[in-house]
């Protein structure tokens, strides 16, 4: 049976951020795409390099030679590794949308007052009622 | 392996270059008198990548029917070596002139008018099976867009010739006008192996024999596709089929899986390269079929050819008069029965738009004169 992690205080990764967390074992990226939190294991699916510690960007495109842009800032993850391309929204490899994808995890936000109810597991801090959490389920 | 049935397209036909004397009623009063005072015309214009006492330059028993001369220096022998005994359809012949590696460009693009007047008049008006590339000297693209200008009325004109190692990389913006041209008159880019040595003929440095030269050609051509992948050619150019000539193509397996590998993790530097770029380099590189690299296991030729996935990419050519096969054998052995239709006549069909309208225009010209 799926348990419950608390895996950060939802204050802790401001739009843009991302976090690491290690939970049951697992290395999992937290990142806050404008507002909305993904969780994605922090491991590339390519060579298995620390996906996550990689630039947090947007993705180049171009309509041709000479034409270069810049688009959906922040969506995406480049691996330090051999710098594939991720969508932090989908964990879809940019080259092989169908074939390649990290690890996804789904993200949920609960309030503290929810939470106190049990059972969770929150591995490294303590969970306050008035707070808003990011919860994990593995 | 002999030809199966007449009627193949052979893309890579070298004709013999003439002696300068041979071009001079092709050039302008001014050249002619430079070319003649200045002793210019006791040149061979012969280009060094294939010089013509090499063994591989011209089959010896064609040589030899020739009486030791190069072979491919008339139409008679021409028709005797080659359009009548392999009953060819169609031979797209290439003017591989000394010319363009002239670093005066006005003198290179009036050599370069003169040979392509020369084809013109000397092959293309006494042979209906044939058909020739544009001879343009890159230096200046707007001297060899006005060439290709001047010969694009002349449907028997079937493509632009460049060769493999000029002055920079071919896929550069600055040949772009070349592409332009080519595309809007429905011409094919042939791209053969040779160099004009502005540059050593290797990345690191000049080397030492013609062998290492001639060897070296198969890494021009990676380096080829790869310039024209990068530069975004393909997609600045949608239209323009890229036909390797003398290139071999057996090395293409890894340069497609390399190239793919690094696209993966580079490619936000090359935006235009939207989809892995072996599909991109199989739907408009054309390769010749020799000199053909490959053991003749036609087990090994099978897995090649699946690696390449090159069933659309190959076309015929027997690289005439080079030494590239004994006796009748102008086809490799091993090469899959399947694909033999397709490298004959499907695939220099569509790797060249103007086959079809020059042999329907023929066809015209044949039928007015009958009638």
């Amino acid at each position: 049976m799926a348990k419950k992690y608390v895996a950060a205080a939802a204050g802790d990764i401001a739009e843009g951020g991302s976090k690491l967390v290690s939970i049951a074992g697992r290395d999992i990226g937290i990142f806050n795409v404008s507002g909305s939190f993904f969780a994605l294991a922090n491991r590339c699916p390519h060579a298995g390099g620390s996906l996550c510690e990689g630039f947090i960007t947007g993705i180049a495109v171009s309509g041709g030679p000479n034409d270069y842009r810049l688009e959906r800032t922040g969506e995406f993850l480049r691996c330090p590794w051999h710098g594939w391309e991720f969508d932090i929204r989908t964990g879809q490899s940019w080259c092989d949308p169908n074939s390649m994808r990290a690890r996804q995890f789904a993200v949920k936000v609960e309030a503290g007052a929810d939470l106190a109810k049990g059972p969770y597991i929150a591995e490294t801090f303590e969970v306050k009622v008035e707070g808003e959490y990011l919860v994990i389920e593995l | 392996m002999k030809l199966p049935f007449k009627g193949a397209i052979d893309c890579d036909v070298h004709l013999a270059m003439p002696p300068v004397k041979t071009l001079l009623p092709f050039m302008s009063d001014y050249w002619q008198d430079q070319i003649v005072t200045r002793y210019i015309d006791r040149s061979s214009f012969a280009l060094m990548s294939y010089p013509s006492n090499s063994p591989l330059s011209g089959r010896a028993d064609w040589r030899a029917e020739n009486g030791g001369a190069m072979p491919g220096a008339s139409l008679a022998q021409l028709r005797s070596q080659l359009l009548d005994p392999f009953e060819h359809k169609i031979a797209i012949c290439h003017a591989l002139h000394g010319a363009i590696a002239l670093y005066n460009e006005d003198m290179g693009a009036e050599f370069c008018t003169a040979v392509n007047r020369w084809v013109a008049a000397e092959w293309l008006d006494h042979e209906p099976r044939l058909r020739a590339s544009i001879l343009v000297h890159a230096q200046n693209p707007a001297l060899a867009v006005a060439e290709i200008e001047r010969c694009a009325g002349d449907s028997r004109f079937v493509a632009v010739l460049l060769p493999v190692m000029g002055d920079s990389p071919l896929g550069r913006r600055i040949y772009w006008p070349i592409f332009e041209a080519a595309q809007k008159h429905g011409l094919s880019v042939c791209v053969h192996a040779g160099s004009t040595f502005r540059n050593p003929p290797t990345g690191t440095g000049w080397t030492s024999y013609q062998t290492e030269d001639y060897i070296g050609q198969s890494v021009a051509f990676q380096n080829l596709i790869i310039s024209l992948l990068a530069e975004g050619v393909f997609q600045k150019f949608p239209d323009l089929t890229f036909v390797c000539l003398e290139s071999g193509f057996t090395w293409m397996p890894t340069l497609l899986w390399r190239s793919a590998k690094a696209w993966r993790g580079v490619r936000a530097e090359v935006p235009w390269i939207d989809r892995n770029p072996a599909s991109i380099v199989r739907e408009r590189i054309k390769l010749s079929l020799r000199p053909f690299d490959a053991p003749e296991d036609p087990d090994i030729i099978k897995r090649i050819f699946e690696q390449i996935n090159c069933e659309d990419m190959l076309v015929f050519s027997t690289d005439y008069p080079h030494w590239q096969f004994e006796g009748d054998n102008t086809l490799p052995d091993g090469l899959p029965q399947e694909l033999i239709q397709k490298i004959l006549i499907d695939n220099p069909m569509a790797s060249f738009p103007r086959l079809q309208s020059s042999t329907r225009a023929h066809a015209r010209v044949t039928q007015e004169v009958a009638s």
